[in-house]
């Protein structure tokens, strides 16, 4: 059976520009399912428009509730909670943090009334879309939301899935920033990371941190510079620690305002400027990501 | 009481830390006891863009993370059954009993569960907290994160256990980007969140993720525009919703310039300076007020 080769796009550093390259290269890449990872701040959507063929609710983590006629106001709940989410309300009834709560039932467990009952919080969503670039999974998470991890890990799934029954190659995922819980739901099992980097000294900084959980990972990296000519020292500073660490460096993106431009009328770079110098770059970098791919992935093939 | 100043953004690099710093030199020349605390624990970058800064201490974090000794275990299952993180598997054929320490969180559940007292806490590293003198010898403190821990929430949890016991009356907190669980630990308790926002159409979008967390958390809140002159949408929507802007820096290329360069309190154009003075003060009046209401006065929502 075919299996779809996905594509993890991340930069550690927020705001290097992931999304407007993910958006770019989805309009160069064919026969791609497109995932937007980011569910905590979900933007491709804004520029996919997304048509929604289906609509799910995500299980989110469990809330427990209390029944006042059952409570005996025993204190029970609120002594065994590591999280110091309960307390006991003036009337002798325990009052819920839900912002502390992380959903791990004990309180229903202990209570000797039966008071507490558990259920899942379903307020997040998550979709399968059509759009003028392809097939498209994302999601709507509650604004402080417990699993983002686990929600990113389902709409790959779907992602991969959709990619297997519809025969797409790649699956392209925009992924969140930062290395902790949300990044590492992003990278398990993916094929290939492309890392979008800019040339400032956080950047760098949080870029060698990335790279040290691509490494724990065995992931195959691939990187861009965006903004390159913002700093040029930096700029080199960049590319060496590309280099001492074997990652190819794909392309160089200037500093382009029509990049917000095109965000601003709704499309990705590579379509509200097709002939522009970015453009050109992007193509480039798709061209390398093919051959890095062919080489990774197929080594005995003779070209 | 101190005073807890939150700065957050949904979307990355929208200049949470440029803001927290320069806030930081101004607040701290009016209270020579306020600090600095950055809880972007997965990308620490407040001390590499602090010049001068020396470190003090450091101490390694550890979260107790929840083993089963087979060798008293009964294999009934009753400890996977009360998981609600699925972190538990027991085989009871094999016989086999494992914890997932990445899916682990502390609750104690499997522990009430365990009739064998078979299981048992463990120590995990998740990352350690470093505290630093600045140059005119303020307390700035932070937390890395340890490549391939998930459990950033926890650590933001113990460096702000560690510094507000200290002896200071401003705190100063820079938050994680994005709108989940790292945030809300992060502002949970702040007196005043600011928000840092960029006018732009995928910045615009992550504010109003943002501001709904701050309403559904009932937290104050004011808004600082970054990068203004990038686009006008967001003054329509600040007034229309009563969020009280609280100032702008206008975006300038030579200062994104300087910036990468990692200086972010040398070279400061007269500009930005001025801008940062304006809003240091209404901090301060909050602060001194130590009352939102302050924030209510039309004459800080200037449209």
């Amino acid at each position: 059976m075919h299996k779809p080769f996905e594509i993890t796009i991340v930069s550690g550093k927020g705001g290097t520009g992931k999304t407007s390259i993910s958006l770019a290269l989805s309009a160069v890449i064919p026969d791609a399912v497109l995932c937007d990872n980011d569910v905590d701040a979900a933007d491709m959507h804004l520029v996919l428009i997304p048509e929604v063929k289906e609509t799910h609710i995500f299980q989110g983590a469990y809330r427990p509730e209390t029944d006042a006629s059952k409570c005996s106001a025993c204190g029970d709940c609120i002594e065994y909670c590591r999280f110091n989410a309960l307390r006991m309300g003036e009337n002798s009834f325990p009052i819920l943090n839900r912002w502390a709560c992380e959903g791990c039932r004990l309180c229903e467990r202990v209570c000797p009334e039966q008071a507490i009952s558990a259920t899942h919080h379903n307020k997040s969503q998550w979709f399968i879309s059509e759009t003028r670039l392809g097939p498209f999974v994302h999601a709507k998470m509650l604004p402080g939301e417990e699993n983002s991890g686990k929600l990113v890990t389902l709409i790959r799934r779907e992602a991969k899935n959709l990619a297997t029954t519809g025969n797409f190659r790649y699956i392209l995922s925009d992924g969140p920033p930062g290395t902790g819980c949300a990044t590492i739901a992003t990278l398990t099992g993916t094929q290939l990371v492309l890392v979008v980097l800019e040339p400032s000294k956080t950047s760098l900084n949080d870029g060698i941190r990335l790279l040290a959980l691509t490494r724990s990972f065995q992931l195959p990296v691939v990187a861009i510079i965006n903004k390159s000519d913002m700093n040029n020292s930096m700029c080199n500073r960049m590319e060496d620690l590309l280099k001492r660490n074997n990652i190819p460096l794909l392309g160089k993106i200037k500093y382009d305002e029509q990049m917000l431009n095109a965000i601003n009328a709704k499309q990705a770079i590579t379509e509200y400027a097709p002939n522009s110098e970015t453009t050109m770059e992007i193509m480039k970098v798709w061209k390398k990501m093919e051959e890095q791919i062919t080489q990774l992935y197929n080594p005995t093939v003779i070209q | 009481m101190a005073f807890k100043l939150a700065i957050a953004s949904g979307k990355g690099g929208t200049g949470k830390t440029s803001v927290a710093i320069n806030l930081m030199h101004r607040l701290s020349k009016l209270n020579s006891h306020t600090c600095l605390v950055d809880c972007d624990v997965e990308e620490p970058n407040m001390a590499l863009l602090t010049d001068g800064v020396k470190k003090v201490h450091e101490a390694k974090v550890f979260q107790s993370v929840a083993g089963i000794d087979v060798s008293k275990c009964t294999f009934c299952r009753k400890c996977s059954d009360f998981c609600a993180f699925g972190a538990i598997v027991v085989i009871p054929g094999v016989p086999f009993a494992r914890v997932t320490e990445s899916l682990c969180h502390s609750c104690g559940a499997c522990s009430y569960a365990c009739q064998a007292d078979a299981i048992y806490e463990n120590a995990v590293e998740i990352g350690t907290i470093r505290s630093y003198n600045t140059p005119d010898n303020r307390q700035l403190t932070d937390a890395i994160l340890k490549t391939g821990s998930p459990m950033q929430t926890v650590l933001i949890k113990k460096l702000k256990q560690l510094v507000l016991g200290r002896e200071q009356d401003i705190f100063i907190f820079d938050a994680p980007p994005g709108t989940s669980c790292p945030v809300v630990e992060t502002v949970s308790d702040a007196d005043l969140v600011l928000l840092v926002a960029e006018p732009t159409p995928f910045g615009m979008h992550d504010l109003e993720l943002s501001v709904a967390l701050m309403q559904s958390m009932k937290l104050p809140f004011g808004v600082i525009i970054n990068k203004s002159g990038l686009g006008t949408g967001i003054y329509d929507y600040l007034a229309s919703n009563n969020i009280p802007l609280l100032g702008e820096i206008p975006f300038s290329k030579t200062f994104a310039e300087k910036y990468a360069g990692g200086s972010i309190m040398e070279n400061i154009p007269e500009e930005i300076h001025v801008r940062y003075d304006q809003i240091a003060e209404k901090i301060w009046q909050i602060i001194q007020k130590s009352s939102y209401e302050a924030l209510s006065l039309t004459s800080f929502i200037h449209a």
